[in-house]
C-alpha cells in the first residue's frame, strides 16, 4: 500500500508500547479518536522537574496511526513539557513521509500530545 | 518486492487467476483465429462466429436458457448496468417503480441511483444481522408500476446467499421483471433460469478462472419476453442489445471456464468449503472477540468474513503481507466509508473497521490455510498487545459507554 521505510519500521518495531498508572500525580494521559473512526491512541507521559522522562503509547488503528503515536513517544523522551508541546503533526507528516490521506494519524499523534500535556497540567493545579 | 507467486493469494470474491486449460483454449483466438465474429464474407469471420455461438450454447444450456437468450458483456458491471438501465428505460410507459437490496453491489446500486436522479422510484429493502432480506418486505414493497426487483444471489463481501427460487416465485406472481445478479454463484452453485424464474441474469468469467473483460447477461425472450434499450449503440451486435465486437477469446474462455467449473462440481465445493470451515475453526478456537459476518449456513462455500474486535482491519492487513485478503474498513479502500453492506447488517463501525474477508479458491491448500490461521491469530494477538480498546475491554470497561473525542 506504499508504505514508507519508516512506517514499517515503527509498525514491526514499536517503540514504548504500553501503559503507565493513570492517576499517578507525574502521569499525563491523552486519548484521542474514536474506535468508529478507525483510530483511538492513547499517549502518556511521565515527568520529572518539567522534563518527560518517559513516554509509552497504545494505539487501535492503521500502520500510520501506529507509527505516528509510536514515533511521537520516541521525541517526547528527554523533551521538556514546553519543548513537547511544540511538536507539530508536520514535523510527524515529514518524518514519516505520510501521504495525504494519512495526516489525520499525524494531527492524532499531536492531539495526543497535548491531551497528555494538559492532563498533567491539570493535575500539577489541583 | 515478493513476486506474487510468493503470496497466499486468499481473495477469490475479487477475483481469480486464469485456469490454465481455459487459458489453453482461448489462445488460438488471439493470434491463428483473430477473425471478427461479424465479419459475414469469409472463413475468418465464420469460424469465430462458430465459436462465439458455441461458447453461448454452452453456457445457455448451463443455467437452462436457450442460447439466443445470452448476450456477451464485458463484465457483470455492464450486465447490471445494462439489465436494470435496459429494463427502467424500456418499461417507463408502464411504471417507474424498481426495487432492490441495500446489500446489492454498486453494479446495481449506482445504476438505480442514476435512476432516482432521472425521476424513477427506487426502493432499497434492508438486511438482518445475517444480511438476509425479508420475503414478506419483498412482497409488501411490489406495486402497481413495479417493473424490475433485481437482488443478488451471493453477497461478494459477506457471503449470504438470498432464497432466489423463492424470489423468482414472487415476482413472477406478481408480473414484475426479476433480475439476478449472480457474479458470485455462476458456476458454482446450480442454477436454472425456469425453475428458479429469473428474468435476467448476470455473470462475469474472472470469478471462475476465466479472464477479465468478459461476461454475461441472460435475457429471457419467452413467458414473458424482456425487451431493452441499449445502453451501448453501434453495431447493432448481440441483436442490437450490445453493439461492439465481440469479444472472440474472452467468450471462448468464459465458456471453458464455465465448463470446467461445471466438471469440479460440488466435489470441488465442498472442498473448498472444507477448508474455509477449517480456517474458521482454527480462528475462532484461538481468539476471543472474533465474529462471523454473513449467514452462519446459507454463505457462498468460499467465503469467510470476520471482525476481530479491538484490532483496525488495515494494521492487521499490514501484519500479513505475505497473504492477500480484503478488509471493510475505510483505508484499504478509496472511500472514506467502512463497508456499507456490514453497516447494512447493523455491524457497527468499529468492527466494519476490524474485518477481513478470507476468499478461498480452487488452487488453496490445507498448508496455507494452516499458514494464514497461523498468521492471523499471531497479528491480532500483537496488535491486541499495542490495543488500549483491547486494554480497556481487559479491565472490563464497556467501550460503549465511554465518551470519545471523535476526530
Amino acid at each position: 500500500m506504499g508504505y514508507s521505510n519508516k512506517v514499517i519500521d515503527h509498525y514491526e518495531n514499536p517503540r514504548n508500547v504500553g501503559s503507565m498508572d493513570k492517576d499517578a500525580a507525574d502521569v499525563g494521559t491523552g486519548v484521542v479518536g474514536a474506535p468508529e473512526c478507525g483510530d483511538v491512541m492513547k499517549l502518556q507521559i511521565q515527568v520529572e522537574d518539567g522534563v518527560i522522562t518517559d513516554a509509552k503509547f497504545k494505539t487501535f488503528g492503521c500502520g500510520s496511526a501506529i507509527a505516528s503515536s509510536s514515533l511521537a513517544t520516541e521525541w517526547l523522551k528527554g523533551r521538556t513539557v514546553t519543548s513537547a508541546s511544540e511538536i507539530r503533526n508536520t514535523d510527524i507528516v515529514e518524518e514519516l513521509e505520510l501521504p495525504p490521506v494519512k495526516i489525520h494519524c499525524s494531527v492524532l499523534a499531536e492531539d495526543a500530545i497535548k491531551q497528555a500535556i494538559a492532563d498533567y497540567q491539570t493535575k500539577q493545579k489541583s | 518486492m515478493n513476486t506474487p507467486s510468493s503470496h497466499i493469494y486468499l481473495d477469490s470474491q475479487a477475483t481469480t487467476s486464469v485456469d490454465p486449460q481455459v487459458l489453453e483454449t482461448m489462445l488460438p483466438w488471439f493470434h491463428e483465429k483473430f477473425g471478427n465474429a461479424a465479419s459475414r464474407s469469409h472463413s475468418f469471420g465464420w469460424e469465430a462466429d462458430k465459436a462465439v455461438e458455441s461458447a453461448r450454447a454452452t453456457l445457455a444450456a448451463g443455467i437452462g436458457a436457450k442460447s439466443r437468450e445470452i448476450l456477451f458483456t464485458s463484465g457483470a458491471t455492464e450486465s447490471d448496468n445494462l439489465a436494470i438501465l435496459g429494463v427502467a428505460k424500456m418499461y417507463a410507459s408502464k411504471g417507474k417503480h424498481l426495487i432492490t437490496c441495500v446489500t446489492e453491489h454498486k453494479a446495481v446500486l449506482d445504476p438505480m441511483q442514476a435512476l432516482e436522479n432521472d425521476g424513477w422510484k427506487i426502493t432499497c429493502l434492508e438486511v438482518d444481522e445475517n444480511g438476509c432480506l425479508s420475503l414478506d418486505d419483498l412482497k409488501n414493497a411490489i406495486q402497481e408500476n413495479t417493473v424490475l426487483v433485481s437482488i443478488m444471489h451471493g453477497n461478494n463481501e459477506v457471503g449470504t446467499v438470498h432464497p432466489i427460487a423463492e424470489i423468482g416465485a414472487i415476482c413472477r406472481e406478481a408480473g414484475v421483471l426479476f433480475h439476478c445478479d449472480a457474479t458470485q454463484t455462476f458456476g458454482k452453485m446450480p442454477l436454472d433460469v425456469e425453475a428458479m424464474n429469473i428474468d435476467l441474469l448476470s455473470a462475469s468469467a474472472h470469478k471462475i478462472y476465466g479472464p477479465k473483460g468478459v461476461g454475461l447477461l441472460y435475457v429471457r425472450r419467452r413467458n414473458p419476453r424482456v425487451r431493452l434499450t441499449p445502453i451501448m449503440h453501434g453495431g447493432g451486435h448481440e441483436r442490437g442489445f450490445r453493439s461492439g465486437t465481440l469479444n472472440v477469446p474472452g467468450i471462448v474462455g468464459l465458456a471453458k471456464a464455465f465448463e470446467v467449473s461445471q466438471e469440479g462440481g460440488a466435489a470441488e465445493q465442498d472442498r473448498i468449503k472444507e477448508l474455509r470451515n477449517l480456517l474458521e475453526t482454527k480462528l475462532f478456537d484461538a481468539l476471543e472477540s472474533v465474529y462471523l459476518n454473513g449467514h452462519p449456513e446459507n454463505r457462498l462455500d468460499c467465503c469467510l468474513n470476520i471482525s476481530f474486535g479491538f484490532v483496525e482491519g488495515e494494521s492487521l492487513i499490514m501484519g500479513m503481507p505475505d497473504i492477500a485478503v480484503s478488509s471493510g474498513s475505510a483505508c484499504t479502500s478509496a472511500s472514506l466509508e467502512p463497508s456499507y453492506v456490514l453497516r447494512a447488517m447493523g455491524v457497527g463501525d468499529d468492527l466494519a473497521h476490524s474485518s477481513l474477508r478470507f476468499g478461498i479458491g480452487r488452487w488453496t491448500t490445507k498448508e496455507e490455510i494452516e499458514t494464514v490461521a497461523e498468521t492471523v491469530i499471531h497479528a491480532v494477538n500483537r496488535l491486541r498487545d499495542m490495543s488500549p480498546l483491547w486494554e480497556m475491554d481487559q479491565e472490563g470497561i464497556d467501550l460503549s459507554t465511554v465518551q470519545w473525542a471523535g476526530h
